[in-house]
Parts: C-alpha cells; sequence; structure tokens
C-alpha cells in the first residue's frame, strides 16, 4: 500500500461517508474491547433498563439513548460514535502492552449488535459475515463495520499502545478494555450503505481470473 | 517393562503447549510461505504478507501466533509395554497444560458448564483421546484448537449412494459455509467412516497430520487433490476477501464403517493450525 489512509477514531456519522467497502484503512485513536460475554452484559443490562420504561417493546431500540445509559449507571461506557473491538486477547507478559489481540468472529455478535446501534455505537471490528439483521442496522443507523485479520493477532497486538480494562473485570479476557490504537490496520467490510465486501470481493476476483 | 514418571508427562506437556502456540509447525510455515508467494488476488495477498509478518513477529518477540490459544485438545498413544508412575495420566496431562497455559501467558478460554458458563481460569480441562498401542513409548500430540474454525465443522451422515461425489459435495458447502469465518486459509480436516463420533474424531487426527503429506491409500489421496482444487476455485482467498488460496490443504483420515452408512465429519481449521508431538 503506497498510499496509507489514516482514520482518526472514533468519528462522527458525517465522517461515515468517506468509508466505502474494500477501503484498507489504518486507524489511529480509541477503541473499546468487548466480545461474547461482555456484549451480553451490555444488551441485559440495556434491556432491563428499556423494559423498566416502556414494557415489551426494548428490543426496538426506543427508550434511553446510549448517553442517558450512561449518564444513569446502566453501561459502564457511553457507547455513542464508539467502536467495538470483538478481542480478547491473551495476558500481557512484562513490559508488554498486551498479548495476542487480532479478531474473533463477529457473527456470536450480531444478536445483540442490532441494539447497540440503535443506542449510537458506530463501529465494529471483527472477522466473518453478519446477520441481515446486522446489515439492515448498520444502515439504518449509519454505521461500519471493519474486518481486521483474523489469526494476525501478534502483528495486530504491535499496534496497541496502551491498554485498560474500564468494565467487568471479572470477565478475565473478555472484559471490556480502552485500547489506545496506532496505524491499526482494517478493511471496510460492510459500508454505511450496506454494501458488503464479502459478498463483491470473491465474485470480483473470479471475474478478474475468468478474464485473464 | 520400561517405566515413566508423571513428572515428565507434565513438563513435557507444558512446553509443548507454550511451543504450539508461538511457532507454527514447520510442515505449516512452510505451506504458508509458499501460498503467500502464489497468491495473486490484490486483498488476499495484503492478507497473506501479514500473516506471514505474524509468523515472523510472534517467534521473535515470544506472542501466541493468534490471541485464541485453544481448547488444548491430545491425542495420546500409550505403549501397553509402558508403566506410568505418579499421578493419573489424565491429570498430569492436565497439570501440564495449567502449568503451560499460566507459565505461557495464553489464553484461558476454556468455561466449565456450556450453560453457566464460568472460566476454570487455567484451560483445563484438556480433550485427550487415548490409543493403547504397542511398544513402551508414550507419544503426545497436541492440537490446541481455536473455535472459529471449530464452530463452522461439521457432521453429515451420509448414505451409501452418496459416493464419492455426496463427500466432495458436503466438504465444498461446509468450506463454503465456513468462508471467511474460519479464518481461511484454511487446513479442512476430514473423518470419513466408523460411526457418528469416530469420523468426528478422525477427522480432528486428520489435521495433525502434515500438510504437505497425502493420504496412502492411493483413491483417498486423489479425492484430497481434487478437493483442494475445487476449494481453491471457488475463490474465497485468505480472509475470505478473494484468492487462490481458501485451503492449504485437505487432509483425509477413513475407518471401515457399516453397510448401511457412510458418516462423514468435516474439521474446520484455520492457518493457525497448531500441533507438535513429542515421545517420552
Ligand atoms: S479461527 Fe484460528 S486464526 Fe482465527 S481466531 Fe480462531 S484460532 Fe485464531
Amino acid at each position: 500500500m503506497d498510499n496509507k489512509r489514516v482514520i482518526n477514531v472514533p468519528f462522527n456519522r458525517e465522517q461515515l461517508g468517506v468509508l466505502k467497502a474494500g477501503d484498507y484503512v489504518y486507524l489511529t485513536g480509541t477503541l473499546y474491547s468487548a466480545r461474547d460475554a461482555a456484549h451480553k452484559r451490555l444488551f441485559d443490562s440495556i434491556i432491563m433498563a428499556d423494559n423498566g420504561i416502556m414494557g415489551e417493546n426494548a428490543t426496538t431500540g426506543e427508550g434511553l439513548s446510549g448517553k442517558e445509559l450512561f449518564d444513569k449507571g446502566i453501561l459502564p461506557l457511553d457507547i455513542t460514535d464508539n467502536i467495538f473491538y470483538y478481542l480478547g486477547p491473551t495476558p500481557a507478559k512484562e513490559g508488554q502492552v498486551i498479548g495476542s489481540a487480532g479478531p474473533t468472529t463477529s457473527s456470536r455478535m450480531d444478536k445483540y449488535t442490532p441494539l447497540l446501534l440503535s443506542k449510537g455505537l458506530i463501529g465494529m471490528i471483527g472477522k466473518g459475515k453478519r446477520s441481515k439483521e446486522v446489515i439492515e442496522s448498520i444502515v439504518k443507523n449509519k454505521a461500519v463495520y471493519f474486518a481486521a485479520v483474523g489469526g494476525a493477532g501478534a502483528l495486530l497486538s504491535k499496534c496497541i499502545k496502551k491498554s485498560e480494562v474500564i468494565a467487568y473485570d471479572d470477565l478475565g479476557t473478555e472484559a471490556i478494555r480502552r485500547l489506545r490504537v496506532e496505524d491499526f490496520p482494517v478493511i471496510v467490510v460492510i459500508d454505511s450503505e450496506g454494501n458488503n465486501l464479502y459478498e463483491t470481493a470473491v465474485e470480483d476476483y473470479n471475474s478478474s481470473k475468468s478474464a485473464r | 517393562m520400561r517405566t515413566i514418571n508423571t513428572d515428565i508427562v507434565v513438563e513435557t506437556v507444558r512446553d509443548m503447549c507454550i511451543q504450539a502456540n508461538i511457532f507454527l509447525a514447520p510442515d505449516m510455515e512452510e505451506r504458508m510461505r509458499k501460498a503467500a508467494d502464489e497468491e495473486d488476488g490484490i486483498l488476499g495477498k495484503q492478507i497473506m504478507n501479514q500473516l506471514i509478518e505474524n509468523m515472523e513477529i510472534a517467534g521473535s518477540d515470544r506472542i501466541p501466533i493468534c490471541q485464541d490459544t485453544g481448547m488444548a485438545v491430545f491425542f495420546v498413544n500409550v505403549g501397553q509395554d509402558l508403566h506410568i508412575e505418579g499421578m493419573n495420566l489424565t491429570d498430569a496431562i492436565n497439570e501440564g497444560v495449567r502449568q503451560g497455559y499460566t507459565e505461557g501467558f495464553l489464553r484461558k478460554s476454556v468455561v466449565a458448564d456450556p450453560l453457566i458458563r464460568e472460566n476454570t481460569k487455567d484451560n483445563t480441562p484438556a480433550i485427550i483421546h487415548y490409543d493403547i498401542v504397542p511398544g513402551d513409548k508414550l507419544t503426545i500430540t497436541i492440537a490446541p484448537k481455536g473455535f472459529g474454525s471449530e464452530n463452522m465443522s461439521r457432521v453429515f451422515m451420509l448414505k451409501p449412494a452418496d459416493g464419492e461425489e455426496g463427500v466432495k459435495a458436503a466438504v465444498l458447502q461446509a468450506v463454503k459455509d465456513a468462508g471467511p469465518n474460519a479464518c481461511p486459509p484454511m487446513v479442512v480436516g476430514v473423518g470419513l467412516g466408523g460411526d457418528f463420533e469416530l469420523a468426528a474424531k478422525l477427522a480432528k487426527k486428520a489435521l495433525t497430520r502434515d500438510v504437505n503429506s497425502h493420504s496412502d491409500k492411493e483413491h483417498i489421496a486423489r479425492i484430497e487433490r481434487e478437493l483442494i482444487e475445487m476449494i481453491n476455485a471457488t475463490g474465497i482467498g485468505p480472509g475470505g476477501l478473494g484468492g487462490k488460496t481458501t485451503a492449504l490443504a485437505v487432509n483425509i483420515e477413513t475407518y471401515a464403517t457399516h453397510i448401511a452408512g457412510m458418516p462423514l465429519a468435516v474439521n474446520m481449521c484455520c492457518h493457525v493450525n497448531r500441533h507438535v508431538t513429542k515421545e517420552i
């Protein structure tokens, strides 16, 4: 890559337009790690709070906003305009910021994702396909899904300059961490218009091959 | 009769856990480098280059190749003329896992109960498959298994009439369904024959076989070659983003089966296909 495109994170929704499926970019700024167990807790906390306010319809995403959920102490962070990295790292040795730190499979977070997006989450980094519901929710809420290279945990750990557990410490590797990243390499897989690189990239490769 | 003490088993297993998670086995490393050289997909090539760099950083900085350091799966061959003193052998292997995953800063990814899901905090218990074999040696193979790819594995209870075509179609389907979730380029372990559970065990065992090798059975070796070609023709490629190498190898292990059936298991593994064997 000659033209290295660095994107500062987090970003706001106006900046989403420049991220197109297929873009290879480097993220610099703050991300939050969250995977299965943390997602379940966040999800359950939101549902409980919204149910208290509005009864059965909590999953529609009405109710408290991401900021209100944080201000009221229901969520341990304000997810508004933030990016979740689906990560459960290996423990850091003496002198390391973090251990091996690659992405985990995103589809396990699908069940929780539309609600989190409706509360303001703007991006996700993981690997692998997303459900139809998640893709629809990405378009509806204007968000973005990136893939990091699966199985490149040693390499990716070098782009993490600071790591601090901010919530759910008891979950060990699954705790929520605030991560300071520099030039963290990702590929836009699903952009805010719903273009899906997993569908187009393989087709493009195959047609380029048959054209040769 | 030869006698060994389980202390040596604990120590060996501890070291194997660490080695397997930091250094890719030589057969895998060779295969990965070849795939990186040959890749002609644009994103695929970038991803392969990152994976090679990742492998090098892991080795030089002693960082696990992947953060999912897996569930510790073992194939243990116990020579029937060997006498083992000390602890129970299973406890010794688990003690080795406990020490290896703790001292090696590996991730503890095991929960004690599938529904309650409380982490055991030391990556035990391991999954151990024992075989009694002739001789007086203890041969231990560890294959730490990540679950991104494990979750994409399948068992098919095919019918005899499905034949070779049925086998190929099922394996290909499993690979397509796995796609980017299994961190391609993948290694595809296939167990064919036996019964329901043996097919699955053979599929896992197939993953521990050298990725540059083929089955000794000529017709199976041919199917391995044909399958790898079919899989790589999908264009799924590294990271599922288009390219030449979707699978690095297809390894098939077979066993006798019943007149009424043809069990087939496909155990998906990613490019972090870890395996180390030691003989005591
Ligand atoms: S599937 Fe393999 S490479 Fe991918 S995250 Fe799991 S263990 Fe790592």
